[in-house]
């Protein structure tokens, strides 16, 4: 095989991994930058997966070919609600926000697996019949190199989180909303002093990360495993979180940080069908975006801070 | 109320509350909440077997409480002891049936290797932490799923292309004829004795030696330790690998004593994970654990009579867990509450 058509094979397939991660690390680019670490992630995407692959499953014959669509939206709507869960017990009650997102993820597995077990009787969901489709951009997929690389075999799944990783880069950085925002996560008492609602802004950041978690969660289920079991996400969540910091905390840095996960997790997808890469034995092959991750974090971006206020809950009046 | 007071209060509460909250969620699924909870409490308390299945159960909690426990007194949050417990479950069960040694010697080999492994694993994110300041959750957590994929992949080149690993030889066992002949033939094994030693070491090291207080000093602050005299990078490395160290043994409690080999796995044990819960419970002193290991552990083993018993899935119990995790988390509003019933009885 020779280099062009190992790209030609990888790049759809990176991109393909790359768009629930992309989703799920913006919604913590939301949540950190307003101070909330959200380490959640991983169940809140769990919940997504879930509600995306049941509402799939028992709306197919209402919705017809938009149901996988629709099934983002629920998926959003249920993992916004869940994530109130985090919000209240870091922002309101003071929680020590690593341990209140642990008890997210155990939650939100435990939930979905008691729910599925009670809906289906089994370990597993049934498989959807419709999931997300992927196509060729006409015109576009003709151009040399670059068509059968990027515009062959597009999810449109993947195109609405490129879309989403510019809103997102575009409300963070250009609007009132963002600037309150960051200025909530950098120094709430300052903001505070200006007439911010810290805790508001910090509610509603939350949410937004929960709302984007859901719809990554429901986008990897409904593309890649097209079921919902233990295993379906099965730390995607937690790669997430590590693109957000390998982005360090912005938009589009951690979009660019989620396609190189992306690459990382089509390499043990494709490699068997690789030269060289396999060689290697599948099991480490399935370790090999875990030790990218460690080497990315330790390697190459230096030192990496989050925003100032990060994990600290805000307490009117106190220094 | 008394400080102490309201400090036993909490986890009483959130305990209380989880098992509420749990018999809610069993109601409004169209379950039987108290069919389920008597279901659950004779999984545990049933018989002699059932009870020394959830001892056994409960050894593993116990380590895998303090693993957490001693990271969260010295300031780091390891949460990467399920990935320090896998590799700790696969080097005892390889030292255990790879090396023919008389007992005395290979027995303590064996569990040894297990504790030098999940150290080991721990050292790195340690190391990471202590040189560039890269946040110990983040690199504990991939860890876990290096070591659960490079495990598989040892077990499976070890065995050939099989799914399981030898078994350990009788030289390397904790099992005991005794402890199972006393609990109709469950798999209770000595484990529970070294569980126990681990919790006395776990004080001692942390109240009685200048070790331990170098170590909880750095948790605490810095800055005051540094301008102390004390080594910070030394100390927050040598707090992960003793953490990692419990995790590992409590692995090679699972290897050697509950299966005596190892399987290749689809996902994690769970036991590293609920053994924050445990922590949290505990409010991460030793005895704490105990408690928390014997709550945790007790709910889990019980758990697996609910399916056979009242047609309950089993995760009933990790909702449990999770939310009682949540509110000791929430224990700011608890505290809260008490102190103004406490407040108002005052004022009558």
């Amino acid at each position: 095989m020779s280099f062009l058509e190992i790209l030609y094979f990888m790049a759809p397939v990176s991109i393909a991994y790359a768009a629930p991660l992309i989703f799920t690390a913006l919604g913590g680019v939301f949540s950190e930058r307003s101070g909330v670490v959200n380490i959640g992630l991983e169940g809140l995407m769990v919940m997504g997966a879930f509600i995306g692959i049941v509402f799939n499953l028992f709306f197919y014959d209402t919705f017809g070919n938009w149901t996988p669509w629709i099934a983002l939206i629920a998926a959003m709507v249920v993992s916004a609600v869940f994530s109130l869960l985090h919000a209240v017990a870091s922002i309101t009650f003071r929680a020590d926000q690593v341990v209140s997102g642990v008890a997210i993820n155990m939650l939100g597995l435990a939930v979905a697996l008691f729910l599925t077990k009670m809906i289906f009787d089994k370990g597993q969901t049934d498989f959807v019949k419709k999931a997300i489709p992927n196509f060729n951009i006409p015109g576009l997929d003709q151009i040399p190199v670059i068509g059968p690389m990027l515009f062959k075999g597009v999810y449109g799944s993947s195109i609405l989180a490129i879309v989403a990783a510019i809103v997102a880069w575009y409300v963070i950085f250009k609007t009132p909303f963002g600037l309150r925002l960051r200025a909530v996560g950098e120094h709430p008492m300052a903001a505070d002093t200006m007439g911010i609602h810290v805790n508001r802004i910090r509610y509603i950041a939350v949410v937004i990360s929960g709302a984007l978690a859901g719809i990554g969660g429901a986008i990897y289920s409904q593309t890649m495993t097209r079921d919902f079991g233990h295993a379906t996400i099965n730390g995607q969540g937690f790669m997430a979180l590590a693109a957000m910091i390998f982005g360090k905390w912005h938009p589009i840095g951690a979009m660019g940080a989620a396609i190189f996960f992306g690459f990382a997790q089509a390499l043990t997808v494709v490699g068997p069908s690789i030269p060289f890469i396999k060689e290697i034995p599948t099991g480490y092959l399935h370790a090999l975006p875990y030790v990218l991750t460690v080497l990315a974090l330790a390697g190459f971006i230096g030192k990496a801070t989050g925003p100032k206020a990060g994990g600290k809950p805000y307490i009117k009046g106190s220094r | 109320m008394s400080n102490r007071m309201i400090n036993i209060l909490v986890p009483v509460i959130s305990v209380i509350l989880g098992l509420l909250v749990g018999a809610i969620v069993m109601a409004v699924s169209g379950y039987d909440p108290i069919l389920g909870y008597t279901a659950l409490w004779n999984g545990i308390f049933g018989d002699s077997y059932a009870i020394g299945e959830t001892i056994r159960q409960i050894t593993p909690y116990i380590l895998a409480g303090l693993a957490v426990a001693f990271a969260f007194r010295t300031g780091l949050f390891n949460i990467g002891v399920e990935g320090q417990l896998i590799v700790g479950w696969f080097a005892a069960v390889y030292v255990g049936a790879a090396f023919d040694l008389p007992k005395v010697i290979h027995l303590p080999l064996s569990i040894l290797a297990g504790a030098a492994a999940g150290a080991l694993w721990a050292f790195l994110p340690g190391l990471l932490k202590a040189k560039m300041k890269i946040h110990e959750v983040i690199v504990t957590i991939m860890m876990n799923y290096i070591a659960l994929h490079v495990v598989n992949a040892l077990i499976k080149t070890w065995s050939g292309g099989g799914d399981k690993t030898e078994r350990i030889l009788d030289s390397a066992s904790l099992r005991s004829d005794f402890l199972a002949s006393l609990t109709d033939y469950s798999r209770l094994h000595y484990g529970i004795i070294i569980a126990l030693m681990m919790v006395v070491l776990m004080w001692f090291l942390l109240e009685k030696t200048t070790m331990g207080f170098e170590l909880k000093s750095v948790g605490f602050n810095e800055n005051a330790s540094e301008y102390g005299g004390m080594k910070i990078g030394k100390n927050i490395i040598l707090a992960m690998v003793i953490s990692g160290a419990f995790a590992g043994l409590a692995g090679a409690m699972e290897g050697l004593g509950t299966f005596g080999n190892m399987y290749t796995r689809g996902g994690f044990t769970g036991i590293g994970f609920d053994g924050i819960a445990v922590a949290l419970l505990g409010a991460n002193t030793p005895l704490g654990v105990i408690f928390g290991a014997v709550l945790f552990g007790s709910l889990k083993y019980g758990a697996l009579n609910m399916p056979n018993a009242a047609q309950i899935p089993e995760e009933i119990v990790q909702i449990v867990i999770a939310l009682v995790i949540f509110f000791v988390a929430c224990g700011y509003a608890i505290r809260l509450l008490l102190s103004k019933i406490s407040k108002k009885k005052e004022a009558k």
